[in-house]
């Protein structure tokens, strides 16, 4: 079955999503981006969609989910590279990934990473769920 | 035989029909302007004498006056961009036939005959007629959907203010159709300068309704997915008052009054500072 790979480097995790997904390919996702993010103990999750057209409602609340599950696992993540034409359907879906910190690129990305885990390190437990800065 | 008379009258009386059409023009017209018009009425009254035969007179519809409508297209069109309104030149055409009724009538004595002529010609000509406005219709259709486009282009630039900031100011009302091209557009602004912050700036904007509103926080919903932030710079007093009175929640949307202190806060997100110059480099 496939699998998208999941890459570690250092603290964080690193998806790099180059097919469109379907449903079955993104719950597997989900789980093993947990199971990673527990075994290697990373503090950061970094999911590249830059390559991916199409995105409808269920891949939209996966990728909420990953937010989700990740940060009440001590990690950050952070989505980036997602096309104009894919976010304004996510939009017009009403899904606007609240809770859910976003990026321009896999550069700035990473920036912004490092700064929300620098920012939850600093304060301890706090919570924070802002997205971008 | 009949048909081959006034067909082979209106082709040799050619250069007296065309200075009868001339007079009736100037009669007519009182702008007229007898070199603007010559060639086009030249370049007329010769390919429909060409056209006019035998076959030809008595069908109005016949092939052999595409041509001639062809001519008359391209003349009815550019007096529409020149300004004329479709009734001058409806009224170019039918002096037209006014002239070429006026040699029949000269021609021919028996008024059965002349009737019987005169119908055919009426017929092609007021057929022309009716063709002169579809041009000039066509003609104005052309310079609209020019102007559309153009509008559509010009009223959502997206400007680089600083590197890293892009700007749009919107001026005109929002629509949903609007909104989608801004939004496009934006948001391939960001993508393709690599820009985190962008302005959105609705001072000119006459009237926020809910709708308005609504479109406005789906394009700051997108550019967050994109991973840039988004301000919404100004909003008019009467605007604010409007949104409030409204209910409408803009409480986690950075809104400013100013296109000036939108940049502000841009440059404090970008950790950027302006200075004055020191003294010393001024004196």
């Amino acid at each position: 079955m496939d699998r998208i790979p999941i890459l570690k480097m250092g603290d964080f995790l690193l998806v790099t999503i180059q097919v469109d997904l379907y449903d079955q390919l993104a719950e597997n996702l989900e789980t093993d981006l947990v199971n990673a993010v527990k075994k290697h103990n990373s503090k950061g999750v970094l999911i590249d969609i830059s390559s991916v057209s199409i995105i409808d409602s269920f891949m939209g609340r996966i990728l909420g989910n990953i937010g989700a599950m990740s940060r009440i696992m001590g990690a950050q993540s952070v989505i980036v590279g997602m096309q104009p034409a894919v976010a304004m359907t996510l939009v017009e879906l009403g899904l606007t990934l609240t809770g859910v910190a976003t990026a321009l690129n896999v550069e700035k990305g990473m920036e912004l990473l490092r700064s929300k885990i620098l920012l939850s390190d600093g304060q301890s437990d706090d919570d924070d769920d802002n997205d971008t800065e | 035989m009949n048909t081959n008379q006034s067909v082979k009258i209106l082709k040799e009386k050619k250069d007296a029909i065309l200075e009868l059409w001339t007079a009736k023009q100037k009669a007519e017209d009182s702008y007229f302007n007898a070199d603007d018009q010559k060639e086009d009425s030249e370049d007329f009254a010769a390919s429909f004498l060409n056209a006019l035969s035998d076959s030809t007179v008595e069908d109005q519809n016949s092939k052999g006056f595409d041509k001639v409508k062809e001519t008359l297209l391209g003349i009815s069109v550019s007096r529409a961009k020149r300004g004329f309104s479709p009734r001058e030149t409806g009224t170019y055409l039918l002096s037209f036939k006014e002239a070429l009724l006026e040699v029949l009538s000269n021609e021919f004595n028996d008024p059965a005959v002349l009737y019987a002529e005169s119908l055919k010609i009426s017929k092609i000509i007021d057929n022309m007629t009716i063709l002169t406005f579809e041009g000039y219709i066509k003609g104005r259709e052309d310079i609209i959907s020019r102007q559309t486009d153009e509008i559509t282009e010009i009223s959502t630039p997206v400007i680089q203010v600083w590197d890293g900031v892009v700007a749009l100011p919107i001026i005109g009302t929002l629509d949903s159709a609007r909104t989608q091209v801004v939004m496009e557009n934006l948001l391939q602004q960001i993508v393709d300068t690599g820009s985190t912050i962008a302005i959105l700036d609705i001072s000119g904007v006459p009237a926020v309704d809910s709708l308005v509103a609504q479109h406005l926080i789906k394009t700051v919903s997108a550019t967050r997915l994109l991973g840039a932030e988004c301000i919404i710079s100004g909003i008019r007093p009467e605007i604010a008052q409007i949104i409030v009175h409204l209910g409408i929640d803009l409480s986690n949307i950075i809104t400013k009054s100013t296109l000036a202190s939108a940049l502000q806060t841009a440059f404090g997100m970008l950790k950027l500072e302006v200075n004055k110059k020191g003294k010393f480099i001024n004196n």
